[in-house]
């Protein structure tokens, strides 16, 4: 009895450095697990949204490969270096932006890609997902907490600006992802709830604005959404014929393969933003949960995570970051199940796309760097 | 590190900490809210969207079946099917919608000619209510250049569509339409009286004779299947099938050598022959000129087309055989001569002095003969002969109206007895009570003078003469006159087989004495081989018998018409020749009705041709006979 309580402090060091490899490379086993989990479930899915296509399934493979291979790199950064950079990495960022609007290219009408020679081509909005919320952190955990109001109002600014250029574009989806992310992070850092209520206020006033800034195909995504019989052979086809891939589904689903929606051609961009219509018809309410559950995990780990940090900075991106990839999953699920309008948010580590696969390893990495080196407790 | 930093330090994370709790309880809260609505979609109304994906991929689609073939006596096809290739645009698949059809159209004319008819008309259907990806027809019966040019262009045409479809086809076309009629694309009017169920999936119907009588027949009933369709209407497979059940062929009496010897004698004339076997009451032959081409009006005609058939004053969309109605002049001779001595009125050995005209009265109007001076002393053998007419003014005198009524009655004159040819007319076989109601006069002593030579107000169709003809023949027996010989290969003797009601038709005549019959037959032969019979020409140098009688109408008036240039006026002023016949004399295989309007004498125009259906007759029966090359048969 006395050797045991002798040894166990001794055998509890052991266990931690048992995972020690992990500690080593800077890696959380567990959010690695969920999202190797949440991937493996994607690719099956995306298996029959793609029409069976194993050409899909592989160029997947392939970018999640890449995606992971990021994710580990990112890891390795110290993110007090990171933390010098971060004005630069802005200003960067918002020019290339300004790039976009100048010599952008695209297609359906919207510019979001830069075409760089020597590099391959990308969308600078992407790597804002990340800069925005790094750069609130740094500019935030500066100063004093709960921050003042001339650094919200600076905070505000710093948002905004890369929300506009990148709304202009137009891409309505990623400015709003990016939007919330920056806004996290000033909610996190202790932003007076009378301000949070004003800023409420203020949001739901500029809604008529909001709407008139809109472009006619973002006016009428509004419309269809509230009114999808309208048209119901053009614009409400999607969410119209979305809802029924999801109901029919029913609690278990079709079966893999088996969705008539999905493989009729009912359902458009099966692979891609509806993805999640697929899983809902072809495993009903039990595979919309069971992926649900994995996402919660995810959250929950960040969540963890944030708490976990010690430095300012680092909660406060943990906690932005975790509260960014929910909204791309509550967003995603809820267009597609006709709760909000169609914006072109994917469903993360599910829908078929190589970039947003490899901003969101990226910040999962961030997530996984800060708790590599998170404080020890002893 | 100080104390009071210490504080706001852990101030600022219990702060932090809670607004992570908060978050957690806002993630809680809306995943929940997320399963609750993906829970109402697929659990609460579960049933209406299995419902919805159900109505999505699957669809009953009506398939049409097959229309029943129609072919001549001897198996020769006269009405089939054959694939139509018609152009076809589904306009929500037109780059633009359906505010893209217009240049659309515009890119198709380039590539192949539509004219503003089919434009017009593609409109039309555009416009009524249909399921959306549905293709709407541009163009019918494209021809194989057509078709090339499209398909080779097909990259530039989203949205247009070459559509196979089953129609009808008539080999002979023109010459056989008065026959059997046509089929053509369902109207409005057409739609109020078919069963929309069994027409569901069928473009055409039977418009005009044959093909409209048998349609129900000839339509057979609709199937149906389930099949799984892809958002673009693009069938998928089936997954059930209930076959249509094919309409049912028809074989006809109709001899389609016989058929195209009447419609070639008929050939730049205006008239008809009506022939008929006696044996049966069949219709061999039934041709109407001028005539038109059927086919024509399968896949719609051409407004322009159109217009030029319906005022053309040769009219060649009237159905001479079935609905023109003449006055039968000289040929209802035999059956007046039949009902003056059956009736006893008149004494078998009844004669006159003919001296070339008839009065009712000393000094009142002359009723004249064919020929000047007269035939001198004419019996009633004679009468028929040469078609004395003032034999046949005393004869309806001394009888009146009601006698003649009666007995032309019986030949089927005045009512309709064809069975399956539902444009037929009855014409006018006219009584006192008709003349008072359409005349508002009395009859006259003159009408009946008139009505004893085939003129006045009595007229008759080529199938009404056809038909007396054959009663004749076949010494008062009757059939039922038809069409129709078979069904599947099942013999039809009367159209109320097939549960349609049978055409009264009077019962079989019997005379008195039998021996009328002979003296009749005797008559009427010597029309054809008597050396004065008004018929010898055409029954000589024949190897069989014949008889028949020939008939002259006068044509007393048309309409005159500023358009009509002297000449034709002339022309019409003609008389129309006529002719009933049969051959051979006894055992009768073919009795035949010839009218040839403005044609002269019947026994010039009208008998020659009759002699020539004849010939046609007896070489189409050696060739199928299977003893007509016996040298002992």
């Amino acid at each position: 009895m006395a050797d045991f309580q002798r040894l166990a402090p001794e055998a509890r060091k052991h266990l931690r450095q048992g995972p020690g490899v992990w500690v080593r490379l800077k890696l959380d086993p567990w959010l690695l697990i969920l999202l190797l989990a949440i991937m493996s479930f994607g690719l099956i899915v995306l298996y029959s949204g793609s029409g069976a296509s194993e050409a899909a399934v592989q160029k997947q493979l392939v970018r999640y490969g890449l995606a992971l291979l990021g994710m580990v790199i990112i890891t390795q950064i110290n993110l007090r270096l990171v933390q010098r950079w971060m004005p630069l990495l802005y200003v960067g960022g918002v020019l290339l932006l300004v790039a976009v609007l100048l010599f952008g290219v695209g297609a359906k009408g919207a510019q979001r890609w830069l075409l760089i020679p020597g590099l391959p081509r990308f969308q600078p909005s992407e790597i804002m997902k990340l800069v925005v919320p790094l750069t609130l952190a740094w500019y935030l955990a500066s100063r004093p907490r709960p921050p003042h109001l001339t650094h919200v109002v600076v905070s505000m600014l710093l948002v905004v600006m890369p929300v506009l250029l990148i709304a202009k574009q137009p891409d309505l989806g990623t400015s709003l992802l990016i939007g919330c992310s920056g806004i996290f992070v000033i909610f996190f850092a202790g932003l007076l709830w009378r301000y949070v209520v004003a800023a409420m206020v203020l949001g739901a006033a500029a809604l008529p604005l909001l709407w008139m800034g809109m472009r006619p195909y973002q006016q009428q995504r509004v419309i269809t959404f509230l009114e999808p019989e309208s048209d119901p052979l053009g614009a409400g086809w999607n969410i119209i014929q979305s809802k029924i891939a999801i109901g029919s589904g029913g609690m278990n689903g079709k079966g893999w393969l088996q969705g008539t929606q999905s493989h009729l051609d009912f359902l458009p961009e099966t692979h891609t933003d509806f993805i999640i219509a697929v899983l809902a018809e072809e495993f009903g309410l039990v595979g919309v949960c069971a992926l649900l559950s994995l996402y919660f995990l995810v959250l929950i780990r960040g969540l963890i995570i944030a708490a976990q940090a010690a430095h300012p900075f680092d909660r406060m991106l943990a906690a932005s970051l975790t509260l960014t990839f929910f909204v791309y999953v509550v967003v995603n699920i809820s267009m597609v199940s006709g709760v909000l309008p169609v914006v072109g948010v994917p469903l993360p580590l599910v829908s078929y796309g190589g970039t947003s696969a490899v901003t969101l390893m990226a910040s999962l990495g961030l997530l996984m760097s800060i708790h590599a080196r998170r404080p020890q407790r002893t | 590190m100080p104390w009071s930093k210490m504080d706001t330090h852990r101030k600022e994370l219990n702060q932090f900490n809670s607004r992570l709790w908060l978050a957690l309880l806002l993630i809680v809260l809306v995943f929940s809210g997320l399963v609750a609505r993906l829970a109402y979609l697929q659990i609460w109304q579960y049933d209406h969207y299995v419902t919805e994906s159900d109505d999505n991929r699957q669809q009953l689609q009506a398939v049409a079946p097959t229309r029943g073939l129609i072919y001549d006596t001897k198996g020769q096809l006269l009405a089939g099917n054959r694939a139509s290739h018609n152009l076809t645009l589904v306009p929500e698949r037109l780059p633009g919608g359906r505010k893209g059809v217009d240049a659309a159209l515009a890119d198709l004319a380039q590539v192949v000619s539509v004219d503003a008819d089919d434009i017009k008309r593609f409109k039309r259907r555009l416009n009524q209510p249909r399921r959306p990806y549905s293709p709407v027809a541009l163009k019918f019966q494209l021809n194989e250049t057509e078709i090339a040019q499209i398909t080779v262009n097909q990259h530039r045409f989203p949205g247009v569509r070459i559509v196979p479809e089953l129609v009808r086809y008539y080999p002979q076309d023109e010459g056989f339409v008065h026959a059997l009629g046509y089929v053509g694309r369902i109207n409005d009017r057409d739609l109020a009286k078919l069963d929309a169920t069994n027409y569901s999936a069928t473009d055409h119907v039977g418009k005009l004779g044959v093909e409209r009588f048998y349609e129900s027949e000839l339509h057979g009933t609709v199937g149906h299947q389930t099949v799984e369709t892809n958002a673009r209407g693009r069938v998928l497979q089936v997954l059930d099938r209930l076959e249509p059940v094919p309409g049912r062929d028809l074989t006809l009496f109709l001899d389609a050598q016989l058929q195209q010897q009447a419609a070639q004698l008929l050939q730049g004339k205006r008239g008809a022959i009506v022939a008929i076997d006696p044996n049966t009451g069949g219709v061999l032959a039934m041709a109407s000129a001028p005539s038109y081409g059927a086919n024509q009006f399968v896949t719609g005609i051409s407004r322009a087309n159109y217009k030029a058939l319906r005022e053309s004053d040769e009219l060649p969309l009237f159905n001479r055989a079935l609905r023109g109605r003449y006055p039968p002049a000289s040929t209802v001779k035999p059956v007046i001569a039949l009902a003056g001595i059956d009736s006893g009125i008149i004494a078998r050995n009844y004669s006159i002095w003919d001296p070339g005209f008839y009065q009712l009265t000393e000094g009142g109007r002359l009723y004249r003969d064919w020929k000047e001076g007269g035939h001198g002393r004419v019996n009633m053998h004679k009468s028929i002969v040469e078609s004395v007419d003032t034999f046949y003014y005393s004869i309806s005198h001394i009888m009146g109206n009601e006698p003649m009524v009666k007995y032309l009655a019986k030949f089927g004159l005045g009512q309709v007895t064809i069975a399956d040819q539902p444009e037929a007319t009855k014409a006018v076989l006219p009584t006192k009570q008709w003349k008072r109601i359409n005349r508002n006069a009395s009859w006259f002593p003159g009408d009946s003078l008139n009505m004893g030579i085939g003129q006045g107000f009595l007229s008759a169709t080529p199938t009404q003469l056809a038909t007396m003809a054959m009663v004749l023949a076949n010494k008062g027996e009757w059939h039922q006159i038809r069409m129709i010989k078979a069904i599947d290969g099942k013999t039809v003797n009367k159209v109320s087989d097939l549960g349609r009601k049978d055409p009264a038709h009077p019962a079989n005549v019997s005379l008195n004495r039998a021996s009328d019959w002979n003296k009749v037959h005797a008559a009427m032969v010597g029309v054809m081989h008597d050396a004065k019979g008004t018929g010898q020409r055409s029954g000589a140098n024949s190897s069989y018998k014949m008889a028949g009688k020939t008939g002259t109408a006068q044509v007393l008036g048309i309409k005159q018409d500023g358009t009509y240039d002297a000449a034709k006026i002339a022309e019409r002023f003609r008389d129309h020749g006529l002719y009933i016949g049969w051959a051979p004399a006894k055992d009768p295989v073919i009795a035949i009705a010839v009218i040839v309007e403005n044609g002269g004498g019947g026994s010039s125009a009208a008998a020659p041709l009759a002699r020539k259906m004849f010939d046609a007759r007896m070489q189409s029966l050696d060739s199928t006979s299977p003893n007509g090359d016996d040298p002992d048969g």
